[in-house]
């Protein structure tokens, strides 16, 4: 356990709380700089995904996360972010520089005009909501087609940045880089955030509510902005997921992404950027692993006999279920129990995390 | 002209009349405590203030103005602060953060400042830390500046409380049962503070109590309430030897209802 | 004659999402819970059903076949609330959201597993006759599926209100810990409850699967179920039928007047304008909190 003295009020709001935990992140940052120099162009690829990834989590663990808002529709900022960075490029011949933060506007915009009229719903009801708004620019992703392509879907072109081309498969280190810049931006954005009354607020709204608005909180007014930042970083990931794809259609952002996004982050780790990124590698390298322990299996049993279709989202349930009932914090919370283990040894006691037992706490009156 | 005027209040459940044609004033640099058995509708005049509850009749005015129109989250902007009966801190945060939220009514920066941390942001946030500092020297509460609510015990979360409501500044300051499930000490504590926030900062009170003990001590004037009328209104010693009070706090006899009817 | 058939086809699959709605709300007003795999139920339940009836499974007679079904599911409900939602209690309502999502995903694939991919259908008497009334003429199977949602409801309602369980359930859901101190066994009522949603999805299932084919992702409907239960008003039983029926009823008459594309999104835009100008849906039961 690290003693921080602090001497100033600066202690409490840097970015960093030590020099300690500053040379980490810069050594994680230094071996990001370097890796794609040691890595094969699949690997580079899968770590680009990840990154991409990532940037969508981070969106959604804002609001879930930060502002307690469950939403079941963050694949429709997916898509209206990658339509619109398309569609701006292609109509309106902008070049990615400026199509790119205006796919995150456009995207942010929409999020908060749908929170605003849903602001008054809780929990439940939010959810389902969101959900509805996923399948609803599913549909009409394919209703209107003169605009969007419908289901043939839409061709991204290569980005051009003041020359340099970043193509996913052409120039893949060019393409990691720029997901890695945006990877960056968006955290930085995340960290001022969780350091600002803004972030505080969102805390307040996700853990109580009556007491936000009695602190001077406007309660439908900042979730309608938390919703919409969330929305405007989901939609600057699902721009780079379209160009990444290549070839994106409605069925690229289907409901089954919406879903997997809020499992993802709940494996991850609710409430921390780190959850955001365990969540993100979940989502990214689980196809991939699962694939591999397959042929394995079959080459060891000799049989085709784990080669059943739907077996990764079966997984990718199994893995959520035994962390709810296990490890609700996630794979964020875990490993801050072995740090702590390994930080404190031999002194840890196994009740250190215990949660209070606790029984429903109701939100409703009669 | 009184700080808080309760005008003729009404508010109706479905057929439940929980207040009942209340009226008082609250005056500026007073203590004002409400007190009464259970149900007697305390907490709802409290919500009545934060405008959780509409009033089917009648009028609140604050310094003047009447507060009807008015949204919950502004009564924070105009000063009126409070705490709840069963603590409703910011369990995942720490205590730190719980008083900062307090300081959401002196924000100056918006959504896009914050969001790239503009030296104006930083410098605001020196400004809110420095204010905060000063509510933790006052209620004693450095050991647990950066411990996480969740894990404090009760007696710390109702401090905690007065704290964050404290953090907003406010010119008047509802505390609904701010001594209970507290200890001797900790409610001796609660009195000299209450003492304090009135004397030092000039912060008028209204409190909810049971404790009769503490009611007497530190406020100026008590309202009695029982079944969301108007009981009796008067000094902490007028109030205690009324009859109408006595009556109702010993027990529901025929003559007691005939009092109350 | 033509729009009365349609409106007795969109009243049989509204009664559908309407029994599919009516487990969710079980859950929900006795235990404040969501099951998102309500869907996933109905669909374990048709595919136990044909599992057990259908010729080129085991081929048990269908009247054999159908109480076996529900007391499977009963006892499925029973233990998944014993093993795994017991678990969660005290936890937020979106982790248990969260987690009935994810074992949707698992029930999927159980059934993908065992039954395959490819759509069946029941082999049940009631499928593929007609019946007449004058000169209307009604699928048996639709006639049977309203009869059988009406029985249910009436069924649920004296439960709730005649019986001493029934009773017990709808106390320990207004204030489990009172609920507690009153002797009322809260976990174990839970646990029934569960049971008892999964005794309605059986059936659900079962009428749904003699209508028409069945495959692992149909339990995919149990979102549109979801809908009809928020337009209802969540907490209420008869508000679930009536959304129920009323998106049941919505779908082919959009699906005729209205442009293709346009017809299914229907459901969703209802949802979507009840939880903007009604949240509470149309028959509400939900207060705020109180402080």
């Amino acid at each position: 356990m690290r003693t921080v003295f602090k001497t100033s009020y600066d202690a409490d709001i840097n970015m960093f709380q030590h020099g300690y935990q500053f040379g980490w992140y810069a050594l994680l940052l230094i071996i990001a700089l370097v890796l794609p120099f040691y890595l094969g162009s699949f690997w580079l690829g899968e770590m680009t995904s990840l990154l991409i990834w990532s940037i969508a989590c981070m969106g959604l663990m804002i609001l879930v996360g930060q502002t307690g808002q469950a939403s079941l529709g963050h694949a429709a900022f997916l898509a209206i972010g990658a339509y619109a960075n398309v569609l701006l490029q292609q109509r309106l011949g902008l070049p990615f520089l400026i199509s790119f933060p205006l796919a995150g506007v456009i995207a942010g915009i929409c999020g908060a005009l749908i929170a605003l009229p849903m602001a008054r719903l809780h929990g439940i009801y939010l959810a389902i909501g969101t959900l509805a708004v996923t399948i609803l620019v599913d549909d009409f992703i394919v209703i209107a087609a003169p605009l969007t392509n419908g289901v043939q879907g839409l061709f991204a072109p290569a980005i051009e940045i003041f020359g340099l081309t970043i193509d996913r498969y052409r120039t893949p280190m060019h393409f990691y880089y720029l997901a890695l810049a945006v990877t960056l931006l968006v955290v930085f954005f995340y960290r001022n955030l969780l350091r600002s009354p803004l972030g505080r607020a969102f805390a307040a709204i996700r853990d109580s509510e009556i007491s936000a608005q009695a602190m001077g909180v406007n309660i439908a007014r900042t979730k309608a902005i938390s919703f919409g930042i969330s929305a405007g970083i989901t939609g600057l990931g699902g721009a780079l997921l379209g160009h990444y794809a290549g070839i994106f259609n409605n069925e690229t952002f289907n409901i089954i992404i919406s879903i997997q996004l809020l499992l993802a982050i709940v494996i991850g780790g609710l409430g921390s950027i780190h959850g955001a990124f365990f969540g993100a590698a979940v989502i990214a390298m689980l196809p991939q692993s699962i694939a591999i322990a397959r042929d394995n299996l079959n080459w060891l049993s000799g049989s085709r006999a784990f080669s059943v279709p739907g077996m990764e989202t079966a997984m990718f349930g199994l893995i959520l279920v035994v962390f709810m009932l296990f490890e609700p914090r996630g794979i964020y919370g875990r490993w801050l129990k072995i740090r702590t283990y390994f930080e404190l040894f031999p002194f840890y006691r196994k009740d250190m995390f215990r949660r209070q037992k606790s029984y429903l706490k109701t939100e409703r009156m009669r | 002209m009184s700080l808080l005027e309760f005008d003729n209040v009404t508010l109706r459940f479905g057929g439940v009349v929980a207040v009942n044609q209340v009226s008082f004033n609250v005056e500026e640099g007073e203590v004002f405590a409400l007190v009464g058995p259970n149900g007697a509708g305390k907490s709802t005049v409290f919500n009545l203030i934060s405008r959780i509850y509409d009033p089917a009749e009648g009028d609140i005015r604050f310094d003047g103005k009447s507060i009807l129109g008015m949204k919950p989250y502004d009564m924070a902007r105009l000063g009126i602060a409070r705490t709840f009966q069963n603590i409703e801190l910011f369990e995942h945060a720490t205590v730190m953060h719980n008083l900062l939220v307090g300081r959401h009514r002196h924000r100056k920066s918006n959504f896009l400042t914050e969001l790239l941390f503009t030296p104006f942001v930083r410098s605001e946030e020196r400004r809110h830390r420095e204010a905060i500092e000063k509510v933790i020297d006052f209620l004693d509460l450095q050991v647990y500046r950066d411990k996480y609510i969740a894990g404090l015990p009760y007696g710390v979360r109702k401090i905690v409380e007065m704290g964050r409501a404290l953090a907003i500044e406010p010119r008047l300051l509802l505390l609904d049962e701010p001594a209970s499930g507290l200890s001797v000490e900790e409610t001796q504590d609660v009195a000299f503070w209450v003492e304090d926030i009135k004397k030092q900062m000039g912060i008028t009170v209204i409190m909810v109590e049971h404790d009769m003990h503490l009611v007497s001590a530190v406020s100026d004037r008590v309202l009695a309430l029982a079944d969301g009328k108007t009981l009796s209104l008067g000094t902490p010693q007028e109030v205690q030897s009324d009859p109408r009070v006595i009556e109702a706090y010993i027990g529901t006899t025929d003559e007691n209802e005939e009092v109350l009817a | 004659m033509d729009v009365l058939q349609l409106l007795v086809s969109g009243l049989a699959n509204g009664c559908v999402y309407g029994l599919i709605a009516m487990g969710f709300v079980l859950i929900y007003k006795a235990t404040e819970g969501v099951n998102f795999a309500q869907g996933d139920f109905m669909m374990l339940g048709a595919f136990i059903c044909v599992g057990l009836t259908n010729p080129q499974f085991m081929g048990l007679p269908f009247w054999v076949s159908v109480p076996v079904t529900i007391a499977a599911m009963g006892m499925f409900g029973y233990a998944l609330d014993l093993v795994v939602i017991r678990r969660m209690f005290g936890q937020s309502q979106i982790a248990l959201v969260i987690l009935t999502i994810a074992l949707g995903f698992v029930l999927r694939f159980i059934a993908g597993a065992i039954w395959g991919h490819e759509p069946i259908s029941l082999a049940s008497p009631i499928a593929g006759r007609d019946v007449r009334f004058g000169g209307l003429v009604l699928g048996l199977d639709e006639v049977f599926v309203i009869f059988v949602t009406i029985l249910l409801t009436v069924v649920l309602w004296l439960y709730f209100n005649r019986t001493k369980l029934g009773v017990a359930m709808q106390a320990s859901s207004q204030n489990q810990l009172a609920a507690y101190y009153m002797g009322i066994p809260v976990k174990r009522v839970h646990s029934l409850i569960w049971a008892l949603s999964g005794m309605t999805a059986a059936v659900a299932g079962i009428l749904f699967a003699s209508k028409g084919s069945i495959d692992p992702s149909v339990g995919l409907l149990g979102i549109k179920a979801f809908a009809a239960a928020v337009i209802g008003g969540f907490g209420s039983l008869p508000g679930a039928l009536l959304g129920g029926i009323i998106i049941g009823v919505i779908e082919p008459f959009a699906g005729r007047y209205m442009p293709s594309g346009y017809a299914q999104i229907m459901p969703y835009l209802l949802l979507f304008l009840i939880l903007v100008f009604r949240p509470h849906g149309i028959l509400a039961q939900v207060h705020a909190k109180k402080v």
